[in-house]
């Protein structure tokens, strides 16, 4: 039994360390990057898999000391559901101010990009 | 008679069951009371929000959203070590971030919605717009030196089995 517990510390604190780092590059991500595009994908990163490992850490350690919660699953369905709406919200402020985005492939078709289609 | 009358008390099933399991999760806690009262708002839910879901898809084929969940989430971990890489160890100066362009062959508003989700939850790639018609989705890759295979990963992996499950 003991040997049980012994183990899912273990696991808890590598996921612990796994999150964290993660977390770390997200940030260091969003100063190393130059550009504001790219700089983007940093936080991404940190919201997906760094949060997720702490959340699941969170979780086993609920089970092994009999408080077992459920609550983290639903963090991490209102994360993943939330985290692109508000990356693509940044982006469209990116396009706004590009003002026009002559940089930007044309679609395919006569249109234009969505963010472009008012003015 | 009694198919008209489920239809009219659960417009909405999926919807229902979400909410259900979504309430317990709130609670913390599976009793009869807790499953009773999910179920009540499972029924007024949906029943009060139906005009809002004037053409919602069909979902035919519901387990294979499961196993494009569990795709996605394989994907995820596997991309984050990818990108925490390319973040470390290359300089700015040696990536290629570039726009790519994805023609959809998806119609459905709610399809189109998850794959862009999608695209964005993988690191590395953050959809950023969708032309005016619906028709091509516009994505930023952090590195990618080529375009065009982003695009056919992206429709292979994604978009096929998007469109398997609402079209």
């Amino acid at each position: 039994m003991t040997d049980i517990l012994f183990l899912t510390e273990i696991l808890v604190a590598a996921l612990l360390v796994i999150g964290a780092v993660f977390t770390l590059i997200g940030s260091y991500g969003l100063l190393k990057l130059d550009q504001p595009m790219k700089r983007l994908h940093a936080p991404t990163k940190a919201s997906t898999l760094g949060v997720g490992s702490l959340l699941l850490a969170s979780m086993i350690h609920g089970f092994t000391s009999g408080e077992a919660s459920l609550h983290e699953l639903l963090v991490m369905a209102f994360l993943f559901a939330t985290a692109p709406i508000s990356g693509n919200f940044i982006a469209k402020v990116h396009l706004h101010r590009q003002r026009g985005g002559k940089e930007l492939p044309a679609p395919p078709s006569e249109e234009r990009w969505a963010t472009y289609s008012e003015q | 008679m009694s198919r008209r009358l489920t239809r009219k008390l659960l417009p909405h099933p999926m919807l229902s069951t979400l909410l259900v399991v979504v309430w317990c999760l709130l609670i913390n806690d599976l009793t009869l009371g807790t499953v009773v009262f999910g179920a009540i708002l499972g029924i007024l839910i949906p029943i009060s929000t139906a005009a809002y879901w004037p053409d919602r898809p069909k979902i035919t084929r519901p387990l294979r959203l499961v196993s494009y969940a569990m795709i996605v989430i394989w994907d995820i971990i596997v991309a984050n070590v990818q990108v925490a890489m390319i973040v470390l160890f290359k300089p700015n100066a040696d990536m290629s971030p570039n726009w790519v362009l994805i023609p959809l062959d998806l119609r459905t508003p709610e399809a189109i919605t998850l794959l862009a989700g999608t695209i964005t939850l993988t690191p590395g790639t953050v959809s950023t717009d969708l032309s005016s018609d619906g028709r091509a989705l516009l994505v930023h890759a952090l590195d990618a030196p080529d375009p065009d295979a982003v695009r056919d990963e992206i429709k292979t992996r994604y978009e096929r089995r998007l469109k398997e499950i609402f079209e």
